[in-house]
């Protein structure tokens, strides 16, 4: 869209116009965003950041379908504001017509974001829980772990929370299942050389 | 011991993610990127077939990057390749890659559906995991379309493992939320409804997301969950901390399934069966009893889980709103969380009593806690708790303490973050008109509202305080001498100064006996501001002005003396000049008597609900981003209309005219000055009429402006008139019906401005308009066809009477606020003969009017065209041609139209393709037209398409009437 923009700009004052039709029609599907988030009310949890203090972002997961513009555009706003967040501060705080419930583990910060009516202190405790299980599955958990693991990270949520609502809070059969998994995966894998593995990269 | 050292980690990636990290720079970051991108783009499209475990690592470093911020444009084809591989870890990758970057109108949808559907009757629940893992990540309707019929059979089958029940549960939900249509539950109902009983707590736990979901939409067919829910919901509650081993967290069982058992609970009322409600009011009671009791742990993982119950459990007695009991219980208990050393718990316990005080039962208890929220208001140290301190003092007021937390919220006021500062002052204002018992209390309240956040007190805010003091005579006087006082400060806002300068312009005679307020310190208080003030409330001074010389013909010599200055008679601002000209005439050459009567006291304000409730209720909702939009739309017009033009332009026009003697309009503001007078008795409507003299002469009016109802507060017709015209007599008669030809008249002048309006025997009115932007501007020329005088034509703005032959004319200044379907109403009357005449005719102003033409190129058309493709955003007609297909003609009338007309844009040279923009002063509204003539059928198929679904339907009717 801004590439847009500053071609009509190139062009002088005729697309002057054309630079006002298209910022009404930025404003439209704005909009329209606004109502997506609004007619998907059901969705209990729409979404789950985890970002480091530095403000990257380390886990992205959405319950809601958005462009990725939209994406982008709703982390970057999430994240500075709890950063902006001083310690003793309590772990909710209301953004559009959404809760954001949040907690600092570390150097990593977990953020939800619910609808507007949602429980938030077991929205806390969903948080916990999967810090709880990630820090289980690779024993004492720390960012480097879930940057290099993303995959890995993804999977557990997956077992944990499906499409925005907990799917099996015990953690021993969250553990269960993924420990499977990865039983299939060792039979599966045949072992290769480290030069190989080199060579590829 | 972690999985990542088994083995099966792939070097290749970790060593990648290395190298990114290392990156010193965002430029060295995206050139590593940059060349992994060409590698894997070289590996997948090179001869050598790659096994399984490279493609596996490529898929996944492209997901990496992806998720680093970076487009991927390539590589979904191997991954859906992996979906169909045997290898676990493969199938794994591919379905993360496809939930993460698939979108649902991939031309992928196809392939992936035949991979998910082959997982699904492996019969392997790893595998079965994983598909519908992937189905609930994407959820989109095609996938609904596939499996929608499937899962329903695999959620209830005996034999399927509970893992993939609980991954069905939610699959289904997943696909329920985004076409309800396609899930039919029907057969599966009551098999789902007993899942609740399962005994596996896994199962419950996601099959209860689901039920409750569906009872919300359908609670009849889903209603025996409420006895299922309360005994599950019992045997949780009463059972021993071990007793349910892996789902009991921090000592609390199953803090999840209770949370949503008590959830699903909240869609239905409560129940009616005697022994499942005392059931339930028991485990409440143990719920609120278990909340008291000491802290098994002291983990704050153990009293949130504990908590988490507790709130949910108050939300369901909230929801009842029956059981006094619990309600007064549930408040005290939250009354111990308020002083809790724990953030988060005094924030909860704040929000959940607001709720609380809202029910009869409980709302005396809430009161109690009056004193510890005002601390909180003033001690938190996080602004979201105040605010929700804030929140809570204005749920429990009412008329015992409305006085206490007026003042406690005005002295936070003065420390108030800037953040809520403005919703703080629109609740203020609230509380003070909604309690007031005497209304020199609100009167005070408002003024110090002003003094203490005067940047933050809109418009609607001390209009209403000018409405209520005008409507209500005992605080009139009181009213004059305390913002007399109010004036004396230093500094004063200057919204004080508009206040002031209104009261003490009607009501200054009330506090004039005192010699420390008499009539010349009061004008020379005022006038000490001006210089001070920005235009409108210089404007909003000199209006009066003119009224003390009314008031107090002793300050005429030294007011005349200020307006004839130079700074004012020659001010290079137009509206002031023309005030200044225009009322110091006013004053040397009106007798007292006329003088007393264009300027006589403002007359009641008609009763209406307080705009400023509306703009609280407008604050609060998720409209809060469209205002914002809103405004942001007002900001692009005025860049493009080179800032003030707007203004420049009607006050250019008003300057044309001799303007309105009386201030009225006036001195709320030009445009949204509240119906004054009598010929805007719509309530709320922001006509400002033609005839604002009517008000003051308290007479009848010949021609009244009246948007029809469903289109009241859409657009606003200001007509300034001429002056001199003599006082009109009563006309008593209500506005006719329009005729019924009115509609066919309107279609006329649709695709032009200019033309003869009406015409019968006896009368001919012909209309000249232009338009500009969101402003317009309307001539009406009415002609007598008859050789004898129409008496008693009591035109303000008009001449009183018609001379046989002549034509008078009259100027309409019209201003587009928002989109509108009806034209505004033209009532005329007149006398011919003895008759009355009274007609009414719909005014030719139509919402393409206010087009901007538009130029584009195709790429662009076609490019906007798509983005508007949501079916309600589109109107259409097919329709036969009433006129000869004529390409010149219709190009003409397209032209007419407004908007631009596009050559070369259509492939097809024989249809026209037009765009352009509407300007009201609220929005912008884009719009595309498309005409698709058919010489041979002479039909035409017209299709409109325009950002707001009520302006393309508009446009597609009026547009139909004219080919």
């Amino acid at each position: 869209m801004s590439g847009q923009d500053s071609n009509d700009l190139a062009k002088g004052r005729r697309v002057h116009v054309t630079g006002l039709l298209t910022s009404a029609f930025t404003a439209i599907s704005r909009k329209a965003h606004a109502h997506g988030i609004e007619r998907n009310i059901n969705f209990k949890m729409q979404f789950m950041l985890l970002f480091s203090r530095q403000g990257k972002l380390r886990l992205q997961k959405w319950y809601v379908p958005l462009s990725d513009t939209q994406k982008k555009k709703i982390s970057r706003e999430v994240i500075q504001m709890v950063l902006a967040r001083k310690p003793k501060m309590c772990s909710f705080l209301e953004w559009r017509d959404l809760k954001i419930v949040y907690k600092r583990y570390a150097s990593l910060y977990f953020c939800c974001a619910v609808e507007d009516q949602e429980n938030e202190l077991i929205t806390l405790e969903i948080i916990h829980r999967y810090v709880e299980l990630l820090d289980k599955y690779f024993g004492s958990v720390c960012e480097l772990d879930i940057i290099f693991n993303f995959e890995k990270a993804y999977y557990i949520l997956d077992e944990f929370i499906l499409g925005g609502e907990a799917q099996e809070t015990s953690k021993k059969n969250v553990l269960k299942a993924i420990e499977q998994a990865d039983m299939l995966q060792e039979e599966a894998e045949t072992p290769r050389s480290v030069l190989e593995e080199i060579g590829l990269t | 011991m972690p999985a990542v050292s088994k083995g099966d980690g792939m070097r290749g990636l970790a060593v990648f993610i290395s190298d990114i990290r290392n990156c010193k720079s965002k430029e060295a970051e995206i050139k590593r990127i940059n060349k992994e991108l060409a590698n894997i783009r070289s590996k997948f499209k090179g001869d050598k077939a790659l096994d399984g475990y490279s493609k596996k690592k490529y898929v996944c470093k492209l997901l990496f990057i992806f998720l680093l911020g970076h487009d991927i444009d390539f590589g979904h084809m191997e991954a859906v390749n992996l979906l169909s591989s045997n290898k676990y870890t493969e199938k794994q990758i591919g379905y993360l890659f496809i939930s993460v970057l698939v979108n649902s109108n991939s031309e992928l949808i196809r392939l992936i559906n035949n991979a998910i559907k082959n997982d699904l009757s492996s019969r392997n629940p790893t595998f079965m995991c994983l598909a519908l893992h992937c189905i609930a990540n994407v959820g989109s309707r095609e996938m609904a379309e596939a499996f929608a019929g499937e899962i329903p059979r695999i959620l209830v089958a005996g034999d399927t493992m509970d893992s993939v029940k609980q991954s069905a549960a939610l699959c289904l939900l997943r696909l329920y939320k985004t076409s309800p249509d396609l899930v039919l539950m029907g057969e599966w109902t009551s098999r789902v409804v007993h899942l609740l009983n399962d005994q596996h707590m896994g199962v419950v736990t996601a099959a209860i997301s689901l039920i409750t979901c569906l009872s919300q939409k359908n609670p009849d067919e889903f209603k025996t969950c409420v006895s299922l829910a309360v005994s599950r919901l019992s045997r949780i509650v009463s059972s021993a901390s071990t007793d349910l081993q892996d789902y009991t967290y921090y000592f609390v069982p199953a803090p999840w399934l209770s949370c949503k058992l008590l959830r699903l609970l909240q869609c239905y009322p409560p129940p009616e069966d005697g022994a499942v409600k005392g059931r339930l009011v028991e485990c409440l009671e143990t719920i609120l009893n278990k909340a008291q009791e000491p802290p098994k742990s002291k983990k704050v993982q153990h009293s949130n889980a504990k908590n988490a119950i507790l709130f949910e459990a108050i939300s369901l007695i909230i929801h009842y709103d029956s059981e006094p009991n619990l309600l007064v219980r549930a408040c005290n208990q939250l009354g111990q969380f308020l002083q809790h050393r724990e953030t988060n718990l005094r924030y909860l316990a704040l929000e959940s009593m607001c709720t609380l005080a809202s029910s009869e039962f409980s709302h005396e208890a809430v009161k109690t806690h009056i004193e510890t929220v005002i601390n909180a208001l003033k001690t938190e140290r996080d602004v979201s708790v105040r605010q929700r301190a804030a929140d809570l003092l204005y749920a429990m007021c009412d008329r015992s303490n409305a006085k206490q937390i007026v003042a406690e919220m005005l002295s936070y006021l003065e420390t108030a973050d800037y953040s809520i500062r403005e919703e703080m002052v629109l609740k203020v204002a609230i509380l003070a008109e909604k309690y007031a018992v005497d209304y020199s209390w609100y009167v005070d309240t408002i003024l110090n509202l002003i003094r203490i956040a005067g940047d933050y007190v809109s418009e609607e805010v001390w209009y209403r305080v000018i409405q209520i003091v005008i409507n209500r005579d005992d605080v009139q006087g009181y009213a004059a001498k305390t913002v007399f006082e109010a004036l004396q400060a230093p500094a004063c806002h200057e919204n004080m100064v508009k206040v002031g300068g209104y009261i003490l312009g009607e009501f200054g005679n009330l506090i004039a006996g005192d010699p420390r307020s008499s009539p010349l310190v009061q004008f020379n208080l005022l006038h000490s501001k001006f210089h001070l003030c920005s235009v409108p409330t210089r404007a909003l001074l000199l209006s009066a002005y003119i009224k003390f010389i009314n008031l107090f013909p002793e300050t005429k010599s030294t007011i005349q003396e200020v307006l004839r200055s130079d700074s004012q008679i020659r001010n290079s601002d137009v509206e002031l000049q023309q005030r200044a000209v225009e009322y110091l005439k006013l004053s040397s050459i009106a007798s007292t008597d006329v003088l007393a009567t264009v300027l006589e006291e403002m007359p009641p304000f008609p009763e209406r609900e307080s705009s400023i409730l509306a703009k609280l209720k407008k604050k609060k909702g998720p409209g809060a981003v469209s205002v914002n939009e809103l405004e942001e739309g007002k900001r692009e017009g005025g860049e493009l209309n080179g800032g003030g033009e707007r203004g420049g332009d009607s006050s250019a026009i008003a300057a044309s005219n001799a303007s309105t003697p009386s201030p009225s309009a006036d001195l709320l503001g030009l445009r949204t000055g509240p119906p004054v007078t009598a010929a805007a008795p719509s309530a709320g409507s922001l006509l400002v009429d033609v005839f604002s003299e009517a008000g003051v002469n308290d007479d009848g009016f010949l021609r009244d402006l009246e948007p029809p109802t469903e289109s009241s507060d859409s657009l606003l017709a200001e007509g300034p008139g001429d002056s001199d015209s003599a006082p009109p007599t009563v006309v008593s008669e209500d506005p006719a019906p329009p005729l019924p030809e009115s509609n066919e008249l309107l279609n006329k002048f649709v695709c032009k401005n200019n033309g003869v309006l009406f015409e019968n025997q006896l009368l001919q009115i012909g209309i000249k308009s232009e338009y500009r932007q969101n402003l317009g501007r309307m001539y009406l020329f009415y002609g007598n066809k008859t050789s004898v005088q129409f008496l008693n034509v009591q035109a303000k703005p008009v001449e009183p009477l018609i001379e046989g032959g002549a034509q008078v004319q009259q100027v309409i200044n019209i201003e587009c606020l928002s989109d509108f379907m009806e034209a505004p109403l033209l009532n005329i009357k007149f006398r011919y003969g003895g008759a009355l005449q009274n007609l009414t005719l719909k005014l030719p102003v139509t919402i393409n009017k206010f087009f901007q033409p538009t130029e584009m190129a195709s790429h662009d058309f076609f490019q906007r065209w798509k983005q508007l493709s949501q079916p309600q955003q589109e109107a259409q007609k097919i329709f036969k041609a009433n006129h000869a297909m004529d390409t010149e003609v219709l190009k003409a009338k397209l032209l007419g139209l407004g908007m631009a007309l596009l050559e070369n844009v259509d492939p097809n040279p024989e249809n026209f393709v037009c765009a352009g923009v509407i300007q009201t002063k609220a929005q912008q509204v884009g719009s595309l037209l498309r005409l698709e003539p058919n010489a041979q059928a002479q039909m035409y198929r017209l299709t409109l398409r325009s950002s707001k679904d009520t302006v393309s339907k508009r446009l597609c009717e009026l547009l139909a009437e004219q080919f």
